[in-house]
């Protein structure tokens, strides 16, 4: 009866020992990432990494300017279009829950999330890149905008459920019109939710090349017309990882350095809103 | 005269206010546009129906001439020649299909296990915390830099591997896509396994530990089968990412168009032969193949989601 119970209990701490070695083995490609992100781009980064377009190769230096200048236009863009529009589906769905509608809207912003990226790429090429003749960085916006989409409405409708019933009852008790209650009162409490569910969104698009292949396109040089190809961060480093110059994977470290550490940095501020303006009743 | 009753039973009809005095215009607009507005907050979600719908439509459509010309043969023919229009996708399905099965074959212990480990062992505090965190930020890495992580540090890793077991030395391929695939998905399923682990009502755990079960037994015998179903979902779900996937695998599949012999051979995944062909491809047929491929992940991928979304709902409400 001993060596059972004693058996069980070294089965027990087997077990937990095996949990907790894969657990930590599975963290270990973040780390090594981290660690050669940070070991080769920190050198190629100075002042001139910033202000400079790539050089050809065979010249030292050389920097991003047109992928950092098109990534801010084309996310920026396709926020503009995403987050009022996701924002308004969320409150939708948080509104008419109980609605037969909203249940097919939320399968559909399922389904949407799931979309690959590369599929939408090809979406807004036949939609927006061949009716107008040319790639340009508004199709490349569309595309990461509908790919912005799901988080933002998913988190939108989260806070808003969260806000007490109650509320909006005091506020339709003292007859102010539905509309006037849900502007006034609804969404500025669900701000915070709003807002981190769009920086979140950013974040994650920010970083995607797939669906820019075909739409956004990529520009060797800095262009700030959006209905004209565009660089961008992720597709400067596509580029200029698959060459075979040193020079150029310098430049593609550097350039993937920056983009971590910006999506790095849109996590943060997304945390600190979460924590700071967390509805609490 | 308003009819209360009326108004809380069918709502109020604006319409209905004959009377033209100054209030009862003011209160006519604010039902007018309480109307407009509760209408468009529909419409936006009928919008979002629309767009998916649309896309569906978009992609059959422009498939279509690959699939009259093609038929049924697109599925199960090898051949890859754009020069006489013959196009098989098989080595594509293959390889899409190998590299996610066998990045859900790497991944699925580690993801268990660290789900296990949140969702059980530490669900709070410190070390759950930072461990959270670590997930959190694999999950917001660039694909195109898994890729290039991918190409300068772990080919040479398998290029030593396949030296030693005397393979062709090729350094990417199959296996290697998978391995980055792995990393990349083991967020996905992390998450949702976790938040299924935590729905173990504390009840029946307790119930197993005061009859003196140890944790292991716990785990083995209540929470396992009693989650199986979700933590099937969550297996799925991350199984729709890695069927997508594109950037990574692109830069590390080695771009071959025939039937990969084994795990270390270059392949080509459909998501890596739309991204490396599509801007290149001339002709009707051509481009209308790859379309074809994209109608394919996008109905896949649309099922894998839908099913695997449902399960899980039903764990989190019950």
């Amino acid at each position: 009866m001993d060596k059972l119970i004693r058996s069980r209990f070294y089965k027990d701490r087997l077990f937990k020992g095996g949990i907790m070695l894969f657990t930590v083995l599975s963290t270990v490609p973040l780390l090594l990432i981290l660690f050669y992100i940070v070991k080769q781009g920190i050198s190629s980064i100075n002042w001139d990494f910033f202000i400079n377009l790539p050089k050809p190769v065979g010249e030292k230096g050389g920097g991003i300017i047109n992928g950092l200048i098109g990534t801010s236009i084309i996310v920026l863009v396709a926020s503009v279009i995403a987050i009022p529009f996701g924002a308004v589906i969320g409150l939708y769905l948080s509104e008419y829950s109980r609605d037969k509608l909203s249940y097919w809207v939320g399968l559909c912003v399922d389904v949407l999330q799931g979309i690959p990226s590369i599929v939408l790429g090809i979406i807004i090429y036949l939609w927006v890149v061949k009716p107008t003749g040319h790639f340009s960085a508004l199709s490349g916006s569309i595309a990461l905008a509908i790919m912005m989409l799901p988080p933002i409405i998913k988190s939108t409708e989260e806070t808003l459920k969260l806000i007490p019933g109650t509320i909006k009852e005091a506020s339709l008790a003292l007859g102010v019109p539905y509309y006037k209650t849900i502007l006034r009162i609804i969404l500025p409490m669900g701000l915070s939710g709003i807002l981190s569910g769009s920086i979140l969104s950013i974040s994650r698009v920010a970083g995607e090349t797939a669906p820019l292949l075909f739409t956004a396109f990529g520009n060797p040089f800095i262009n700030t017309n959006i209905l004209k190809p565009m660089s961008s961060l992720p597709l400067l480093i596509f580029n200029y990882a698959g060459s075979a110059y040193e020079d150029w994977h310098k430049l593609a470290w550097g350039a993937s350095f920056v983009l971590i550490m910006m999506i790095l940095l849109l996590n943060i501020v997304t945390k600190i809103l979460e924590r700071k303006w967390k509805i609490q009743f | 005269m308003i009819n209360l009753n009326e108004v809380l039973t069918k709502g109020f009809d604006y319409k209905s206010i004959t009377h033209k005095s100054k209030e009862n215009k003011k209160l006519a607009n604010v039902l007018r546009f309480e109307n407009i507005f509760q209408k468009g907050l529909g419409l936006t979600g009928i919008i979002l129906i629309i767009i998916l719908l649309s896309i569906f439509i978009t992609l059959a459509i422009t498939s279509m001439p690959s699939i009259k010309h093609l038929g049924i043969k697109f599925l199960y023919s090898k051949e890859w020649n754009p020069v006489t229009d013959e196009f098989g996708a098989l080595p594509f399905l293959l390889g899409t299909l190998l590299t996610s099965l066998l990045a859900l074959i790497i991944s699925t212990p580690f993801a268990l296990s660290s789900a296990i480990f949140l969702g059980e062992y530490y669900p709070a505090g410190i070390v759950s915390n930072i461990l959270k965190n670590i997930i959190e930020l694999l999950a917001s890495i660039p694909s195109v830099v898994y890729g290039f992580w991918g190409m300068v540090v772990l080919v040479p890793i398998i290029r030593n591997i396949e030296l030693k077991l005397h393979v062709l030395p090729y350094g990417v391929g199959i296996l290697t896509s998978s391995i980055i695939l792995a990393i990349m998905i083991i967020p996905y399923s992390v998450s949702l396994s976790r938040q299924v682990i935590s729905m173990v009502p504390p009840s029946l755990k307790e119930g197993a530990y005061s009859l003196g079960a140890t944790r292991f037994e716990v785990i083995r015998k209540i929470i396992i089968p009693h989650t199986r179903s979700g933590l099937f979902a969550a297996v799925l779900l991350a199984l729709g990412r890695a069927l997508g996937e594109t950037m990574a695998v692109t830069m590390l599949i080695g771009n071959s168009h025939y039937i990969p012999k084994n795990i270390f051979s270059p392949g080509n995944t459909m998501a890596s032969v739309i991204a490396n062909e599509f801007t290149e491809a001339t002709g009707n047929v051509y481009l209308s193949v790859l379309i074809e491929m994209g109608l394919l992940l996008f109905v896949v991928t649309t099922l894998i989601n839908i099913s695997g979304r449902q399960i899980i709902k039903r764990y989190i409400f019950h």
